[in-house]
């Protein structure tokens, strides 16, 4: 079947009448659907198994979206004290809030309830990881670069959303892991100064526990932040098609032209089926693996506390970084109490957050690269940006490893202060190692490139010579399989040069430092000067 | 699980199932090859501690004493450098510490730890009758009391207040100071359990009867057995260990297992 | 090269920007690139090539497509031979298990076999795409330009500087009384400060045990004991039980009076070894409530501070500062335990009005 006569028949059931004709017919008359589909229906996405990693976190939003209003039309947010008279047993009888006992009633007296809970929960967990893992795909290869910085920092934005959605939605069961795990919020927001105090006291409507917090918590969770997340994943999506994907380098492919499927049909099988996929597996998850057993928990109250009190993974990072800091660090100053154990964890995150999300606008200060690119970078063909990652990464890991320090301690039987003491170590030079070590690892599979594509490929065959000496025979690598090791983009460190006035400024000085940083090691890629010479030197 | 394959507890409360015949049957041979055999080993224990007297006994402790515990707690159960004095420990605490195969301790570490137990039920209870003879101590706990038929509800909420801060609201156990640890409590007899709370063995606080009741430890029991015995609903419980061991599993398994058929998925068909 | 970048870096500053003519920055232009060699060959599949393989493929599809319809019939069935029996927690399993397990399959085999579908059967030559520059052509960015030009023209908000200038005033104040509002979201004329200074203990509260309200006597704290404490009448408060248990929840131990070292001026705070310390952790709050009866050590398990007992509650690991407020008890006729007065410092988290 060719494409010709896909959409010839199209075009003929539409003419012809029929059902679908006259259902068609009557649609496109009132929306001018027939331009969509002409305009996005053979819209050709290029095919990565990587490219597949922003989908999974936009269906696992759907699944909560479809979860979620399940479990709203059970779900009570309100903390009124009641006396829980539901199915489980060893809760039987004990005082807790409404939202609680709703949320136990779903799970023991509802059929299905649980399953819903688990899916909603785990998907929550996928979501943001997927996110996660998206972010870091377009990050190492460079898919950030002119135009689709701002796409970059919707995103951004939306994995900030989305970690605030988990959190609000884990508070809402009112169990006795959520609640200190607001207690700690409040401690956090307390230690803020000048506000903290005040944003605390209205935070919970008076005092901590306070009646209010789950009821507000809930409005944000199925009203406002959804409301920005879907405006957002809409954005997201628009400019996805307005930039159209990028590809990683290949032969054929170019800066001007996006390779790949069409969304009709190839694509959308394959996404429509992937959807069903990832709900599949959140399914086959929800239906085998228990996921925040509230009814072990039991109902908050502020003195009980349970070992290993951790919030879900994606808040981990910053429960982490209150756990590394050493003691002492706060001091009354002016009368007034500075906070500084849990200020300095707050504008750390806070300045590392800060710093990726406008990265992309970094290295494009650092390049002065104002052409658009359409084509990936392989992450060793940028050692600096791959490197920051993957110090970033490493930074990122410590704190969240941190945040179990306690159950590491137990289950590889070290000590739990070895545990901090290692990782605020790990946390200031960690970085540097992976920043280091990722550099040369890229710069190494450069090189190695370049003799791949000069020499060929070792094949394991030694030969002996007439004239007795032993070589191993090189394969030589294809013209296609070349050009995905020679097609990237180099960058020259910035010479400074004096502006139209004849003055060299501080922001020259200091682009022209941080780009002998990015670019001073450099591999050029083989030119085609270079790959002749290397044949005649082979034959 | 069933209640075949959890030794040591009598009966289930909860261990009707589908059938009701099926459940009769199923405590029938529940007790006669395990309940049956603990209730046996209780009475037998519970005798010896009401004999504890019986100067036999003791004699047969104090010889066992010395030549197992007397070069850490001294000749006399006084304690020395290496060990603390035992006297007034009472029974209940040497049928935990020995019981559990925490004592005699192999080597020195942050913590006694559980292990194979090193001595024969008769041994224990003379160790134990000749510890409670050097000076009035906790005595070994009433069967009754044992029994896990108590309030499931109340025992779970003292059991938040008291107990989860270190042993974790599951039972699965938590991490304290200097590589000390509170123990997972799953599949602890009852008897250990109540000995446990009323000893407060190693860096573990006291439960005295006045703190918490017998009939309250009872509860407590009763809830940490209805764990045991009543599989978590929502599936596998990953350990009880709360988000990060559900943060691990959905990183390794649900986001492993879906980037693996991405890959599929975008892979050229054969 | 060296002369390219710095010249090029000029022009990138400037406002040109072009697609073609793009200023690459310090981009290594290569004069002798290597040629992209075209699109490979394309390789055909094997259910191109073999009908039968093809119809192989075509009955895996199918059979997926009805595999997923026994799916959803199976959680349908499962639905209704799963109920959930009260008091019955296995019941609850069973339910989540099979409901779950044929909603998996209805789900998986819809997704597997339309992939399938798509990657052995559909159409699989790539097709090609052309890109085009993101920035309109310049003839709409002059025409979007000349219309800005023209509603400035016509409306005069160039012009008519007043009305431009209260317009914006006006935008930036119509906001204000909403922040008013969420004033509101907290009880009127209270200072949460004030609120923080002070907690339900005051002279003569007894000491009673968690959660059942019975006091506790002196003679029943033992030694290495650990009471879970709040104050007696606690149970009763009917409004705002837990707003003040966040605040007065204490831990009670019973140490050697010769293994607390007490300062002058405490030294009749504590009874007989028997010492009430705040249980709410002065880092972020959470209940530091794991007493090491031997080493005499308080751990908060949430972010593992330490708080040595025998020395006032100080802290000798992890993030948290301050000690941990002691509660001044002593015993009443009865020999019940009691507060001597309330905490003399605000107890739980830092917050910016304490001093």
């Amino acid at each position: 079947m060719s494409t010709a006569t896909t959409t010839t028949e199209l075009v003929e059931t539409k003419k012809s009448g029929g059902l679908t004709g006259a259902a068609a017919n009557y649609i496109d008359e009132r929306t001018s659907i027939s331009t969509a589909v002409k305009e996005l229906g053979r819209k050709i996405f290029p095919d990565h198994w990587s490219f597949l990693l922003g989908e999974v976190a936009l269906y696992s939003f759907v699944i909560i979206l479809l979860s979620g209003s399940f479990l709203t039309f059970f779900f009570s947010a309100s903390m009124t004290p009641v006396e829980y008279d539901g199915s489980y047993m060893p809760l039987k009888g004990v005082e807790m809030s409404a939202a609680m006992a709703s949320s136990l009633d779903i799970s023991f007296d509802i059929r299905g309830g649980l399953l819903m809970r688990q899916v909603h929960h785990w998907a929550a967990l996928l979501f943001v990881a997927a996110i996660g893992l998206h972010m870091l795909r377009i990050y190492f290869t460079g898919a950030f670069r002119k135009p689709r910085e701002l796409n970059w920092v919707i995103g951004f934005v939306l994995f900030i959303l989305a970690m605030a959605e988990g959190f609000t939605g884990y508070s809402l069961p009112d169990d006795l892991l959520s609640g200190n795990g607001l207690r700690i919020i409040d401690g956090m927001v307390k230690g803020m100064p000048l506000v903290g105090t005040w944003i605390s006291f209205l935070l919970f409507g008076g005092e901590f526990p306070g009646e209010a917090i789950v009821g507000r918590l809930y409005s944000l969770h199925i009203l406002l932040l959804p409301a920005i997340i879907v405006a957002l994943i809409a954005m997201h999506l628009l400019f996805v098609v307005v930039h159209k994907h990028t590809q990683y380098p290949g032969a054929g492919r170019t800066n001007q032209n996006v390779v790949g499927y069409p969304v009709l049909p190839v694509y959308a099988a394959k996404a429509g089926g992937f959807f069903f996929i990832v709900f599949g597996i959140v399914m086959l998850m929800a239906s085998l693996f228990t996921i925040n057993p509230i009814w072990n928990y039991g109902p908050y109250d502020p003195s009980p506390v349970s070992a290993g009190t951790q919030p879900d993974w994606y808040i981990g990072f910053a429960d982490g970084a209150l756990r590394l800091i050493p003691p002492g660090l706060e001091f009354v100053w002016l009368d007034r109490t500075w906070s500084f154990n849990i200020l300095i964890p707050l504008v750390t995150l806070g300045l590392f957050i800060l710093v990726v999300l406008i990265y992309p606008f970094i290295e494009a200060w650092v390049t002065g690269d104002k052409r658009e690119h359409h084509i990936l970078d392989r992450p060793r063909n940028a050692p600096t940006r791959t490197a920051i990652g993957a110090a970033g990464v490493t930074f990122y890991a410590v704190l969240w490893a941190t945040a179990s320090s306690d159950i590491i301690a137990t289950h590889f039987k070290v000590t739990m202060e070895g545990v901090i003491h290692t990782m605020q170590f790990l946390a200031i030079v960690g970085p540097f190692i992976a920043f280091f070590v990722t550099k040369r690892i890229c710069l190494a599979l450069q090189k190695k490139d370049r003799e791949i594509v000069l020499h060929g490929y070792e094949s394991g065959r030694i030969v002996r010579l007439p004239g007795g000496e032993y070589i191993e025979v090189h394969q030589p690598v294809d013209e296609y399989e070349r050009w995905k090791l020679v097609s990237y983009n180099d960058y020259k460190p910035l010479m400074i040069r004096p502006n139209s006035q004849g003055k060299i400024t501080v922001g020259q000085k200091a682009r022209a430092g941080m780009s002998r940083w990015f670019f001073e090691d450099r591999i050029e890629p083989v030119s085609s000067t270079e790959l002749e010479r290397s044949h005649s030197d082979h034959h | 699980m069933t209640t075949i394959s959890t030794p040591k507890q009598t009966g289930g409360r909860k261990a009707g199932r589908r059938s009701p015949l099926a459940s009769v049957a199923l405590i029938a041979i529940g007790l006669l090859f395990t309940g049956g055999a603990y209730a046996a080993f209780s009475t037998s224990t519970a005798s010896a501690e009401t004999n504890a007297a019986s100067q036999q006994t003791v004699g047969e402790g104090q010889k066992l004493f010395a030549a197992n515990c007397a070069t850490c707690h001294g000749l006399e159960a006084a304690g020395t450098e290496a060990g603390p004095s035992l006297i007034g420990v009472g029974a209940a605490s040497v049928d935990f510490q020995v019981g559990t195969g925490r004592m005699p301790m192999q080597l020195n570490g942050p913590q006694a730890e559980k292990k194979a137990v090193q001595f024969t039920d008769e041994q224990i209870a003379s160790l134990a009758a000749y510890v409670a003879s050097l000076a009035p101590g906790p005595a070994l706990p009433d069967a009754s009391l044992l029994d896990g038929e108590g309030d499931a509800a109340n025992g779970a909420e003292l059991f938040r207040i008291n107990c989860a801060m270190c042993h974790n609201v599951a039972g699965a156990g938590g991490a304290l100071t200097q590589g000390k640890y509170a123990p997972a409590l799953a599949g602890v007899t009852e008897k250990h359990i109540y000995e446990a709370m009323v000893t407060g063995p190693q860096n573990m606080p006291v439960f005295n009867d006045m703190n918490i009741s017998p009939e309250s430890k009872r509860d407590i029991i009763t809830y940490l057995k209805y764990l045991d015995n009543n599989p978590s609903p929502g599936g596998f419980a990953l350990g009880a260990l709360g988000p990060v061991s559900e943060g691990l599993f959905l990183w390794i398994f649900g986001l492993g297992s879906i980037v693996a058929l991405t890959v599929w998925i975008t892979a050229k068909s054969n | 090269m060296d002369d390219n970048s710095g010249k090029d870096l000029t022009a990138a500053d400037s406002s040109s920007v072009g697609h073609e003519g793009a200023p690459a920055g310090t981009a290594v232009v290569v004069r002798d690139a290597v040629a992209n060699p075209g699109f490979p060959p394309h390789r055909p599949r094997v259910t191109d090539l073999n009908p039968s393989a093809e119809r192989r493929a075509e009955r895996t599809v199918y059979t997926l497509f009805y595999l997923s319809i026994v799916g959803s019939v199976f959680a349908i069935v499962a639905y209704m031979v799963f109920p959930i029996i009260p008091e019955e927690p296995d019941s609850v399993r069973l339910n989540n298990l099979f409901i779950g397990l044929g909603l998996t399959l209805a789900l998986l085999a819809i997704g597997i076999g339309a992939v399938h579908w798509g990657k052995a059967l559909m159409f699989d030559h790539e097709g090609v795409d052309e890109r085009h520059p993101v920035r309109g052509s310049d003839e709409t960015r002059e025409r979007a330009v000349e219309i800005f030009h023209e509603a400035n023209v016509e409306s005069g908000i160039g012009r008519r500087t007043l009305i431009r200038n209260s317009l914006i005033g006006a935008l930036i104040a119509f906001p204000l009384p909403a922040v008013v509002l969420f004033r509101g979201l907290g009880p009127q004329d209270t200072n949460p400060a004030a609120l923080l200074e002070h907690t339900m203990w005051k002279k003569g509260t007894r000491l009673a045990i968690d959660p059942t309200g019975t006091p506790i006597k002196a003679s029943d704290v033992t030694l290495g004991s650990a009471f879970h404490v709040i104050p007696e009448g606690l149970q009763d408060l009917g409004h705002g039980k837990l707003e003040e248990k966040a605040k007065a929840a204490v831990l009670l131990m019973r140490l050697k009076p010769e293994d607390i070292n007490e300062p002058a001026d405490k030294k009749d705070w504590s009874y007989d070894g028997i010492v009430a310390y705040s249980k709410i952790c002065t880092h972020v709050g959470c209940p530091v409530a794991l007493y090491e009866q031997q080493t005499h050590t308080l751990l908060c398990p949430c972010h593992q501070s330490q708080f040595d007992v025998t020395n006032q509650c100080e802290v000798i690991f992890g993030p948290a500062k301050r000690p941990l407020p002691q509660l001044p008890i002593t015993v009443d006729s009865e020999g019940y335990l009691i507060a001597q007065s309330d905490f003399t410092e605000p107890v739980g988290p830092s917050f910016w009005e304490r001093n």
